[in-house]
This record gives structure tokens, C-alpha cells and sequence, in this order.
């Protein structure tokens, strides 16, 4: 890197590839070596220390599950009402970032150089990064989550010295079982829509922007190279890598422990298997096993037959509930609701002097954390498989299909269930815990036995998708951004990814520990995330100058 | 005998081919052959090259050095992989259908109880191409 680099951030172009100039290999702080049979490439001392870390975060939640627990609890309360207002505000920037990006000349810029051409069919591009994006989440909260606020909302306010106890999003609609829907549907697209997939979306562009068009390795630290220069290479470089590691680990663990609860409650549902912690167990190590096959089967082989088995399987559901439940109550409250969202969209985006508290800090923050925590490993995984889409094309993809799909699937599973509950008086959804709610609001529906089937095998099939490509992702980023690291390295990470899941369910405070670790890494990670976004401008304008 | 000689190279780790380096020059100069390297590469920047172009000019300079060298008419062809670990077997059969070599010469690792349930890439490419394969242990 020349002294004239180091005061632009990113060097002049260099013909049409405009590659960064830096003396930094890839690989080039990798030990490599052999373990028995096996042999193995990591980064030094990424790799060592997050490894060892949560080593030693595992041995402590075991040892001290009491200390640990409290200790988790004050996290997550501390995190969520001191720095709402951040992750809020954060969130909104980041919408308004790819939205202008969309507008404006840069959207121009192809990602691989200006004459690649994609890798995947728009088909299996979409479902991969659907898969990966949501996954799980869609199939815990598709019903929970709109039937919680409507139940919420309809509940209306209620306040203790002034402040409120009630977690009805904005002024809530007492009584009102019709504002009630459209306030439910309205907060829960809000959570699902543009706002998550903003934040992927950014983290997706960094990543393939900085490796595919300026030649550096395929780590978050490499969208800091305009900034830091080449000290991304050294210590800041591995803070930034250790801690998207954590915020991968910790995201993916929480939807693992979502998807093995919800499994086991549906297999409880179906087959009367008894809900407690050993199958739990079982099921995330029977479920990790066949993650592995995947793994093994590579990324062609293995998530992208398995995302496109889903997106056809969660399209079946998705076109069964919509046909058995009242039909045009959903088509058209499928318009209503987007309606709904836009019209309360600017209330619950707003990041100051909320008075739902207990909503805006936690749902919403809680919610912000937790996909700004899997934004390095969905990013990462959309970013790899992107290459040759123009920015463009890029973000409306990333942020406004999947926003819409998301709004389609909500409005069909928490328009049935909520329509149960106003107009047939059915209630067994609006009782049930979280994660069975799912499986109540299909046993309303003809042949419950075979959707609650399809039901479970959808949560076992993204939990595998997940778990496969979270390895990728992890494996990627401690070995240095080198792709082609020996496998069983991919094979550890996806045995470590259960075995933190299995921990920290089986911990005094079980999924809510989990949802601690969460937050706690997503706050940092939201900085990350913020610096990224400056990034992306000056590598972009950059490109258009190639 | 043989025609077309393919052999797959790992530019990162030349210093563990060498012994089948030399062997399939000698073949090829015993069957007056040619010798195609054979690698395979991401799009995404690696330790070797930055783009799959570069990584393209690489190889094929390796290879006229090795004709340089030993006198045998050698060339190159290099395949883009997404997940070059898993899928580089199915790139290598590629290379073979795509070049119309005839042997396959690579070197690989003597099999332990790893390989009765994960094949080295050697044998799998074995069990795999339509021609001959020599795996040089």
C-alpha cells in the first residue's frame, strides 16, 4: 500500500477489477498441521481464542448454572432498556441506507466486476438465502408472534406509577378485535420485514463487495480495510472476526434451541413424546448428525437441495393453510395488513420517548439484536452465494422479496389462527406456549396429522440448513477467509454449534439464556454494523470510478 | 499408449507432489504425451490468486515452466468451484471429460481407517473417471 492509499481508504482502481492493493495473503497468519488423520488450516489467533472462549463460556454455564443464569437475566434487561433506542435508531438508518443505495448511480456496480455473471438461478439464490435468513424463526413465530400482540393490543393499556405494564405495541386497541389484527399484523411484519433484511442485506454487500470486487479474503474484517487500512490484518482485524464468531455462535444457538423445543412439541402433539430435556438433547444431537451429512456433501450438494426441498415444502403449507382457512380473508388481509404496516410504521419505528416499553425494548430490541447476531453468518452466506448481481438487483432481492414473503407467511398463519379466535371462538392456539401455538392452530384445519407432520420436518429441515451453513460461515471466518480449509474443521464447528445449543437449553435459564447471549453480542456488533455502512459508500464510489 | 496425460496440481502445496510431478513426466515422455495441469479454484480471493483469472494465468505458468523443464509439451485448465473442498473430485472428472485426457496421474496419501468411511480424493476420482487413474503414494 502506497501513502497515497492510506489517505483515500481504498486505493485508486486499477482497471476493471479494481483490486485493493495490500501485501496482506490470505492464509498467511494460518497454522496448518495435522491432528491424527485429520488435517487442519486455521486462522491464528482467531480460531484460538473465540474457540477457547466459548470453551471456557460453556465449562461456566455448567459449573455455576445459578450465578450464570441471575448473571444472564441482568444482561438482557440491562442491554435491552439502556440501549433500545440504539438498536431502534440503528435499525431505521440501516433501512434508509439500502434504500438509497437502490436509488441512487452506485446500485450500478456489479459485485465480481463488471463482466461476472451470476452463479445460481434466481431460484436456488432465493431459497438459500431465505433458508438461511429465517429459517426457523418463521416456523416458531409465524403464529405466535401475531397472536401475541393481537392478544396484546386487544388487551389494552394497562400502567403502574405511570409506567406501562401492558406489551401492547404503541397505544394498543382495546376491545377492538379488528384494530387489534391490523396493530398485530402491523408490529409483527414490522419485525419480520424490510427491517432484518436490511441489516442482512448490508453485512451481504460489505462482504461480497470487499472480496469479490476488491480481491480481499472473505471475513468481516475486510470491509474495515477503508478505514483501518492494514491494521485489519492485525489486532482490530481479529477483535472484529472473534466477535462475529460469537455473534454466529450464540445467534445460531438460539435457533437451535427454538427448533428443538418446537420439534419436541409438535412430536408431543403428534405422537404423545414425552417434552423435556432429554429428548431435547436427542433431538438437537440426532438432528447435528444429519447436519454433518450435509456438511459433507458440500455446499451444492448439501444446502442447496436441502433449501430448495424446503422453500417447496414451506410453499405446500404455506398454499395448504391458505386454501383450508378462509381464503379471502387472508387475500385480503394480506393488502390490509401491508396497509397497516405503512400506515404504523413511522410509530414503531420511532427510536425515542416510546411509552410501550415493555413492547419497544422487548420485542422489538430484543428482536433488533438477535438478527444483527446472525447478520455476520446470513451475510456471510448470502454474500457467497451472490456473486454477479449488481447492487441493485442485489438489495431488492435481499430486502424487499423476502420482506414480502415474510408478510405473505404471516399474514396466512397469523391471520388463520387470529381469525379462530375472533370469529370462531377457538382459543387452543391463543393458550398454548410459544412453541406449540403452531401446531394448535393446525389442529383447527383438516388433515392436523399431516401438516403438523410437514410442520416438524420443516423446523428439522431449516435447523439442518442452519446448522450446515453456519459452519460455512464459522469455518470461513477462523480460518482466516480462506474457503477451501480441510472439511473436518467444518465438521467441528457444526458439532461445537450443537453442543453450545445443547448447554445452554439444559442451563438454569434454558432458551432465555440463550436470548441473553444474543443481545449481549448483537450491541456490539450493531457499531460493527454502523462503520460497515460508510464502508460500503467509499468502496462502491470507488468501483463506479473503475 | 497414452495421449494426454491429466495431472492435478495444488499450487499451494508443490512440495508434497513432487514425486508425482516427476513420475508423470516421465510417462509422459516415454508415450511422447502431453501433460495437462489440471487445478481448481473459487471465485472468492484465496492464499494463490485473487480472481479466478489470475489463479488461470498461475497455473498456466507453471505449466510452461515445467515444459521448459523437461522438454514435455504440457498446457493447463483450471475449473471454478463454489466449495472447492467438497466439489474439487467432481471438478477434476470434469477437467478429464472437458480435456479428453486419457490417464490421470496424482499423487495422494497411503489410505488409513479414515478412508474406509471418507475417500481420499485419489481414490475417489479412481472409483469415479471412465480412464485409467495412477495414484502415486
Amino acid at each position: 500500500m502506497t501513502d497515497e492509499n492510506a489517505d483515500q481508504g481504498i486505493p485508486a482502481p486499477e482497471g476493471a477489477a479494481d483490486i485493493i492493493d495490500t501485501d496482506y495473503e490470505i492464509g498467511q497468519d494460518n497454522i496448518d498441521g495435522q491432528v491424527g488423520p485429520f488435517g487442519f488450516d486455521i486462522h491464528n489467533p482467531v480460531f484460538l481464542v473465540s474457540g477457547l472462549a466459548i470453551v471456557a463460556f460453556v465449562f461456566y454455564t455448567l459449573a455455576l448454572p445459578e450465578q450464570a443464569g441471575s448473571g444472564f437475566t441482568w444482561l438482557f434487561s440491562t442491554v435491552t432498556t439502556s440501549f433500545d433506542w440504539f438498536f431502534l435508531g440503528a435499525a431505521d438508518f440501516f433501512v434508509i441506507f439500502c434504500l438509497l443505495l437502490i436509488v441512487s448511480p452506485l446500485g450500478k456496480v456489479r459485485l465480481g466486476g463488471a463482466d461476472a455473471t451470476p452463479d445460481y438461478s434466481y431460484i436456488g439464490w432465493f431459497a438459500m438465502l431465505f433458508a438461511a435468513g429465517m429459517g426457523i424463526g418463521l416456523m416458531f413465530y409465524g403464529v405466535s408472534e401475531p397472536m401475541s400482540h393481537f392478544s396484546s393490543s386487544f388487551g389494552g393499556i394497562a400502567s403502574e406509577g405511570g409506567v406501562r405494564t401492558d406489551w401492547a405495541p404503541l397505544g394498543g386497541a382495546e376491545g377492538d378485535a379488528e384494530a387489534a389484527t391490523r396493530l398485530g399484523m402491523a408490529a409483527t411484519i414490522f419485525h419480520w420485514g424490510l427491517h432484518p433484511w436490511a441489516i442482512y442485506a448490508i453485512v451481504a454487500l460489505a462482504l461480497a463487495l470487499f472480496s469479490y470486487n476488491k480481491g480481499l479474503p472473505l471475513t468481516i474484517r475486510s470491509a474495515f480495510y477503508p478505514i483501518l487500512g492494514d491494521r485489519v490484518w492485525g489486532w482490530p482485524g481479529h477483535l472484529i472476526d472473534i466477535l462475529a464468531v460469537f455473534a454466529t455462535l450464540f445467534g445460531l444457538a438460539t435457533s437451535l434451541g427454538f427448533g428443538a423445543t418446537q420439534a419436541n412439541a409438535g412430536l408431543n402433539e403428534l405422537f404423545g413424546v414425552p417434552i423435556n430435556d432429554t429428548v431435547e438433547v436427542l433431538l438437537i444431537s440426532g438432528i447435528t448428525a444429519i447436519a454433518l451429512v450435509s456438511v459433507l456433501r458440500g455446499l451444492d450438494g448439501g444446502v442447496k437441495i436441502l433449501s430448495e426441498i424446503n422453500m417447496g415444502l414451506a410453499f405446500l403449507l404455506l398454499v395448504f393453510v391458505l386454501i383450508a382457512g378462509p381464503t379471502m380473508l387472508i387475500l385480503t388481509g394480506f393488502v390490509d395488513y401491508l396497509v397497516a404496516y405503512v400506515q404504523y410504521l413511522p410509530g414503531l419505528a420511532n427510536p425515542i420517548g416510546r411509552d410501550d416499553v415493555n413492547f419497544s425494548q422487548g420485542w422489538t430490541a430484543f428482536y433488533w439484536a438477535w438478527w444483527i447476531s446472525w447478520s455476520p453468518f446470513v451475510g456471510m452466506f448470502i454474500a457467497r452465494v451472490s456473486r454477479g448481481r449488481s447492487v441493485r438487483e442485489f438489495i431488492i432481492c435481499v430486502l424487499l422479496i423476502p420482506s414480502l414473503v415474510c408478510v405473505l407467511w404471516m399474514s396466512v398463519f397469523g391471520g388463520v389462527a387470529i381469525d379462530q379466535v375472533v370469529s370462531e371462538g377457538y382459543t387452543a392456539a391463543q393458550e398454548a406456549d410459544l412453541p406449540i401455538q403452531l401446531f394448535k392452530m393446525l389442529d383447527a384445519l383438516p388433515l392436523a396429522g399431516i401438516t403438523s407432520l410437514i410442520g416438524i420436518v420443516l423446523v428439522i429441515v431449516f435447523f439442518v440448513t442452519s446448522s450446515d451453513s453456519g459452519s460455512l460461515v464459522i469455518d470461513t471466518i477462523t480460518a482466516g477467509g480462506k474457503v477451501d480449509a480441510p472439511v473436518p474443521q467444518r465438521v467441528f464447528w457444526c458439532i461445537f454449534e450443537g453442543a453450545v445449543a445443547i448447554v445452554l437449553l439444559l442451563s438454569a435459564g434454558g432458551l432465555s439464556s440463550l436470548q441473553s447471549m444474543v443481545i449481549s453480542t448483537g450491541l456490539p456488533f450493531t457499531i460493527v454494523l454502523l462503520i460497515m455502512c460508510f464502508a460500503i459508500w467509499k468502496g462502491l464510489r470507488s468501483e463506479m470510478k473503475a | 499408449m497414452f495421449k494426454k496425460i491429466l495431472m492435478p496440481v495444488d499450487l499451494a502445496h508443490l512440495e508434497k507432489l513432487e514425486k508425482a510431478l516427476s513420475c508423470g513426466t516421465e510417462l509422459a515422455k516415454t508415450f511422447d504425451a502431453e501433460i495437462v495441469y489440471a487445478g481448481v479454484t473459487t471465485a472468492l480471493p484465496g492464499a494463490l490468486s485473487h480472481t479466478p483469472a489470475e489463479y488461470a494465468e498461475k497455473l498456466k505458468a507453471f505449466a510452461q515452466e515445467q515444459s521448459t523443464a523437461s522438454g514435455v509439451r504440457c498446457s493447463s485448465v483450471s475449473q471454478i468451484s463454489h466449495d472447492v473442498s467438497i466439489d474439487v473430485d467432481n471438478a477434476l472428472l470434469k477437467s478429464v471429460e472437458e480435456t479428453g485426457a486419457d490417464l490421470v496421474v496424482m499423487a495422494s496419501h497411503v489410505p488409513g481407517i479414515v478412508d474406509y468411511v471418507w475417500p481420499s480424493h485419489g481414490g475417489r476420482l479412481a472409483s469415479h473417471a471412465k480412464i485409467s487413474v495412477m495414484l502415486v503414494r
